[in-house]
């Protein structure tokens, strides 16, 4: 098992590699002086000396990479132009925000997508089949971004039910916290419902056709415990692993859901970073979602390790 | 020679099944429908008799539909209709364009990858897994954030966001045809690499990556929209939808109708895309009956 969870992180190293050397080019597409740029507005020489320092943009860019490497391994991704903090402080305060809608809207999906995959499975070729594959592909079509002002819209200005913007820490209030994140987590929810409620549908109709269930029903079980038990258990495999992959489609969600309703997350941080030209922030955010996505591929690896018997016994 | 006729054949039969499995099926048809008229609006923007969508209208501020604006119009007095319309050709533009941008840079280094193998797979597969690691908007905001707001860097920053995927699908063909026998009897003749690449292997790849660049226009045009939305796209007065979808946030209660339309339309225009790109790869798909 450790040595299989190592081989694995073995093959992201190279991948984490990359990354790193896509975050520090982007940089360089900034154009003209890049410390001219870096200092925004300030056009103070000796800020501008200090910046060339700090980046050591006089150095060869080989150096330049190392030293920005070898600082990133010290936890330290930059200062932010417009709010002078260290960028990962600032991640560390928006990340948990984007967690918890990330979270919420990852089992609104699983409540959504998991059981009206089944049940399009199930009921293969009927009206039920057909309505929920056409709500799963309007649910892919639709931009959540639209979504969300519709939602707005209609339960926040005309019915009044939930607030349109805001956040409240669920450890401060967690009725409170609970109504500002519903409607952006179901938004941000939706798309992923659809994928996969399509994946479910699919993996059940490829297991409910294996000898195994044939058996299981020539047994007599009843069609309940068949779908249940025998089918559905085993098409979960493709599904958690897919889940775990989504997850980090989740944080790059984020950044329009959290936009609409004015959620102080990850998405927003580096939304407002583009815009006030805080560089080290979005390089710093674009690293973070990297290294997230590469973690959760890691873990939809073990874990369709840790659910597959066949692969477990082939060490 | 007869080989060649009868796989010459065997070809046409193919393509004939797919087109007839493409017209019986009727949701793929609705796609092509929608398709089809969001580019025959945008082709004709120049000649409908609409106004011009950077007017504005003091007098004219934030209507409500009526017979004069049928779609209303906006927070400055510009027609919505007509914006929409005008607004289609960028969608439809950086959708169309970016899957280019994507299917041209990653068709060959995906067939270079499968082909060689080796070192030269190592590298294009290393350097693949590293942008699929950064999602998709997120790389396309980063790109469009340093290389400057505009539709242009919006198209090449969701293109090569997307190419990934073209690299991966054209590697996974390449390696399922390399060992095929017509390719190791092109490559007994002696036929240059590049011979055997663009004759024999590339109308292997055509297929599955016509489906994908379908299903990818839908997801380019809800980046375009998504990057526009943020201000990182189609820059103002020029109209985009989901720069108009940005302004119509801010007057939710006072115009709602200014949010409706281009919602809907990125909505129906990628779910054709959607709906035809699922019946093409039901079309092409040998193994559906």
């Amino acid at each position: 098992m450790l040595s299989y969870i190592a081989r694995r992180l073995a093959i992201a190293i190279p991948t984490l590699i990359l990354v790193s050397i896509f975050v520090f080019v982007l940089q360089k597409l900034l154009p003209g002086d890049p410390a001219l740029v870096l200092a925004g507005e300030e056009r103070d020489p000796e800020m501008l000396a200090f910046i060339r320092e700090k980046y050591r943009l006089n150095d060869p860019i080989l150096y330049q990479y190392f030293y920005w490497v070898k600082a990133m391994l010290q936890g330290d991704l930059g200062i932010s132009l417009r709010t002078s903090q260290p960028v990962t402080e600032l991640i560390a305060d928006k990340l948990p925000v984007t967690i918890q809608l990330a979270v919420m809207a990852m089992v609104i999906a699983l409540v959504i997508g998991i059981p009206a995959g089944i049940l399009s499975a199930v009921r293969k070729g009927t009206a039920v089949d057909y309505a929920a594959n056409f709500i799963a592909l309007s649910g892919l079509s639709i931009p959540n971004f639209w979504l969300g002002i519709m939602l707005i819209m209609l339960v926040s200005v005309h019915l009044g039910w939930l607030p349109a913007s805001g956040y409240e820490s669920p450890f401060v209030d967690p009725l409170r916290s609970l109504q500002t994140m519903i409607m952006p987590a179901f938004v941000l929810g939706t798309a992923l419902a659809a994928t996969l409620m399509r994946h479910t549908r699919s993996a059940m109709l490829g297991v409910m056709k294996a000898d195994y269930v044939r058996t299981a029903r020539a047994k007599g079980l009843l069609e309940g415990a068949v779908i249940l038990k025998h089918a559905f258990r085993n098409a979960l495999l493709p599904i958690v692993t897919l889940g775990a992959l989504l997850f980090g489609e989740l944080l790059a969600g984020a950044v329009l859901t959290e936009q609409i309703f004015t959620i102080p997350g990850f998405g927003k941080l580096i939304v407002d970073a583009v815009f006030t030209r805080d560089y080290a922030v979005v390089q710093g955010v674009v690293l973070c979602t990297a290294v997230g996505f590469i973690f959760m591929n890691l873990v939809a690896d073990v874990l369709y390790f840790l659910l597959n018997p066949r692969m477990r016994s082939s060490l | 020679m007869s080989d060649m006729t009868a796989s010459a054949e065997a070809e046409i039969r193919l393509e004939n099944r797919a087109w007839k499995k493409l017209k019986a099926n009727r949701s793929a048809l609705f796609g092509f429908v929608l398709v089809a008229f969001f580019i025959v609006i945008a082709t004709a923007a120049p000649i409908l008799p609409i106004d011009d969508p950077t007017a504005t209208s003091w007098s004219a501020v934030r209507k409500a539909p009526s017979a004069a604006h049928w779609l209303g119009t906006d927070e400055i007095g510009r027609d919505i209709l007509s914006r929409m319309i005008w607004g289609a050709r960028a969608s439809l533009m950086a959708g169309v364009i970016s899957v280019l941008i994507a299917v041209f840079v990653g068709v060959p280094f995906g067939l270079v990858s499968g082909y060689f193998g080796g070192w030269t797979d190592q590298a294009i597969s290393r350097v693949t897994d590293a942008l699929l690691a950064t999602p998709f908007l997120i790389l396309a905001i980063a790109l469009a954030a340093f290389l400057g707001p505009s539709l242009t860097n919006a198209m090449i920053a969701i293109g090569l966001s997307a190419m990934p995927i073209f690299i991966r699908l054209t590697r996974g063909q390449v390696l399922a045809v390399k060992t095929e026998d017509y390719v190791e009897g092109a490559r007994a003749i002696g036929l240059s690499h590049v011979a055997i690449m663009s004759r024999y292997i590339l109308p292997n790849v055509f297929a599955p990556v016509l489906v994908q660049a379908t299903l990818t226009v839908a997801t380019a045009i809800i980046a375009e929209a998504s990057l526009s939305f943020l201000g990182l796209g189609q820059q103002p007065p020029a109209p985009s939808w989901g720069s108009m979808l940005n302004v119509a946030k801010n007057f939710m209660t006072q115009a709602p109708w200014m949010a409706w339309w281009p919602g809907a339309a990125i909505f129906l225009v990628v779910l054709g895309f959607n709906l035809l790109g699922d019946g093409l790869r039901d079309a092409l798909d040998p193994r559906e009956s």
